[in-house]
């Protein structure tokens, strides 16, 4: 007893300096505002992230900020700064441009810089890189066509809101179905909008008599691409990729839906991954400074399981 | 009125310039692509403007009465979000059926009217800038809409979905709802804005808040009913929509009011207020959905250049028309 009671006295004296010496680690957390499907996911997954995080480590303090648009996002995050003196900066650009001086400024203030998803305009600012692969996006869909139609076959494409991201994706795609016959009739953009994909679709349904397959390239288009499709009656279209995995998507291809035979994964929960990693750098030795770049995987019936998440709004 | 009693002779260009802006448009469309004076075509067409179009009928009053409302494309959002809600909620109680979508129609109708209201309350009651109360709704509905969500999207049932999905889809002797409706509601439009008290009365309290007000028109309640009368509007068009996707989110709607004024400013309404035309507003929508679809069935211009082709002629309509203004 009296061993136990000097152990924990002894204890209480070491780990006192150690408190007064760290206090709490502040994490800043900008993203975008929940303003589609998927930033919708990835503002849950956030949350999710800071959740557990704060219960496992009760010396870590979140601060989550979502801006919906470039300039509130500044703010948010100068105000994090000036106001919460963060330790760490986990952000997720709304654009790279205009977010790559202010995120500058936080690295010269001293703090930690994880950037996700899009990358700064200036190379070696950040400390920790996470993001998906959008030109493997492209890809890994394309293959997913050339192998699917393996005669070849007419397809059209709905791209997302003109930005590099889409433009890598779409690169990647065509470079993958290169010569293998499949011949894209037409590509316009949905802007990752169900509605706006719904009225396009209408219009390629008009304008093509034949069309073998869609790359709606996210799944929010591909609703917008199987309401358009539906409404038409037109039993032409064999199938219809979308991609980033939403949780009604992915279901149906758990399903056997002949419809929506794949998805390709560009996960919104990858914000998490870049909170949990920064935390871990901030508590523990183990070295996290990098890259990380998250594969998109091609889910199929077979491995659908392991991709559904029926909590997350997305 | 001035306009019809001159006719024929010297048509003015503010009554032409709409129509021809429509008429080029057409031909344009036709000789690019042949689907595109198809029936299938052009019902697309009509029923996808039937939701701006329902709205900015609405919006002709308000703008004639000399108002504005920014928040009707939140407000839109916000009322299919709450609508599928109900909907869900009451599924297990009523199962799928009739009563089910009644009571959605009926809370998009309430939710609608209410919402006017609030807007047109604080406006005349308060008498705070149209342009602020709304601009502040239309923050407010938004927020809302994303919460109600929780970020991600509202999805009505399945199986309920299926059921619905005829009062988008479906119709009568092959037009579909969403025309009938917008149809009706430009009808009953014309009619009030040009032969009744109501109508006369917001081209009054539009054209001359004083004189108006001396001529003993109620002018609180003129500018009340205009925007409580278009609320329930975005409510009728919101019964037409949910059933298309069977799904509201934060991307709901988005921009839909500035997409309203412009059709009624295309269509000869004038924006400062005093004097309307819901059958310009007509045209206007048809103009601006036109565009787009034009734009979809060829290959003619850069997708990246659609937004400035559509803003071109908008201001192209509008320019046919100041040219009378200067005549008359």
């Amino acid at each position: 007893m009296k061993h136990l009671a000097s152990g924990a006295a002894l204890a209480l004296v070491l780990a006192t300096p150690a408190f007064a010496q760290d206090d709490t680690m502040v994490i800043g957390v900008s993203i975008p505002a929940a303003t589609h499907g998927w930033a919708g996911g990835m503002n849950y997954f956030a949350q999710a992230a800071i959740e557990r995080l704060s219960e496992t480590y009760p010396n870590l303090e979140f601060v989550l900020a979502t801006a919906s648009d470039p300039g509130r996002q500044v703010n948010d995050i100068e105000d994090m700064v000036a106001t919460r003196n963060i330790d760490a900066l986990v952000v997720l650009p709304f654009e790279s441009e205009p977010l790559t001086g202010p995120v500058q400024n936080v690295k010269q203030s001293g703090a930690w810089v994880t950037v996700v998803d899009r990358g700064l305009s200036v190379e070696g600012i950040q400390d920790l890189y996470v993001a998906g692969d959008n030109p493997g996006f492209g890809r890994v869909s394309g293959e997913y066509m050339v192998e699917a139609m393996p005669d070849g076959g007419n397809i059209v494409v709905l791209r997302g809101i003109p930005t590099s991201i889409d433009n890598e994706r779409v690169e990647g795609f065509e470079t993958a179905i290169e010569g293998s016959g499949i011949e894209i009739l037409g590509m316009e953009h949905g802007n990752w909008n169900r509605d706006e994909s719904f009225t396009v679709m209408q219009d390629f349904l008009q304008r093509h008599p034949q069309i073998d397959a869609v790359w709606a390239s996210d799944d929010d288009m591909a609703m917008g691409v199987l309401g358009a499709i539906e409404a038409a009656g037109r039993d032409d279209i064999q199938f219809v990729l979308g991609g980033a995995g939403m949780k009604e998507m992915i279901k149906r291809t758990m399903d056997g839906d002949a419809m929506i035979p794949a998805n390709v994964t560009y996960p919104p929960s990858m914000i998490a991954t870049a909170i949990e990693i920064t935390a871990v750098g901030l508590v523990s030795q183990a070295p996290v400074s990098g890259e990380f770049i998250i594969g998109s995987v091609l889910v199929t019936p077979e491995n659908a399981e392991t991709y559904y998440y029926p909590d997350s709004p997305f | 009125m001035k306009a019809a009693a001159i006719l024929p002779r010297n048509l003015p260009m503010g009554v032409i310039g709409p129509i021809l802006a429509l008429v080029v448009l057409m031909a344009v469309g036709a000789s690019m692509n042949e689907n595109f004076l198809g029936w299938n075509n052009l019902s697309n067409v009509l029923a996808r403007s039937a939701f701006i179009g329902i709205i900015a009928v609405g919006m002709t009053f308000v703008i004639t009465a000399g108002g504005l409302d920014l928040s009707v494309g939140s407000m839109a959002a916000f009322i299919a979000g709450l609508m599928i809600m109900v909907m869900n909620a009451l599924l297990p109680t009523l199962g799928v059926g009739i009563p089910v979508v009644l009571a959605g129609m009926a809370v998009a109708l309430l939710a609608g009217l209410a919402a006017g209201l609030l807007n047109g309350l604080l406006i005349t009651g308060l008498k705070i800038e149209a342009f602020i109360v709304t601009l502040g709704s239309m923050g407010i509905y938004r927020s809302l809409v994303t919460w109600l969500a929780d970020g991600g999207t509202l999805s009505l049932d399945f199986t309920l979905r299926t059921f619905y999905q005829p009062v988008y889809y479906g119709g009568l002797f092959g037009i579909g709802w969403p025309i009938i409706v917008f149809a009706v509601v430009v009808v009953v439009g014309e009619v009030i804005m040009r032969s009744t008290t109501f109508g006369r009365h917001c081209a009054a309290v539009g054209s001359n808040e004083q004189v108006a007000k001396y001529s003993s028109v109620r002018v609180g309640r003129i500018r009340l009913m205009t925007y409580a009368a278009l609320g329930l509007l975005v409510g009728v068009a919101t019964i037409m929509y949910v059933p298309r996707l069977g799904s509201a989110s934060s991307a709901t709607g988005v921009l839909w009011e500035l997409e309203a004024i412009a059709a009624v400013i295309i269509g000869g309404t004038v924006l400062k207020g005093g004097f309307g035309r819901v059958w310009g507003t007509v045209l206007g929508v048809l103009i601006l959905s036109m565009i787009g679809n034009i734009l979809n069935l060829t290959d003619f211009v850069s997708p990246y250049l659609n937004g400035a082709i559509q803003g071109a002629i908008i201001i192209l309509a509008v320019v046919l028309q100041r040219e009378t203004k200067a005549g008359t």
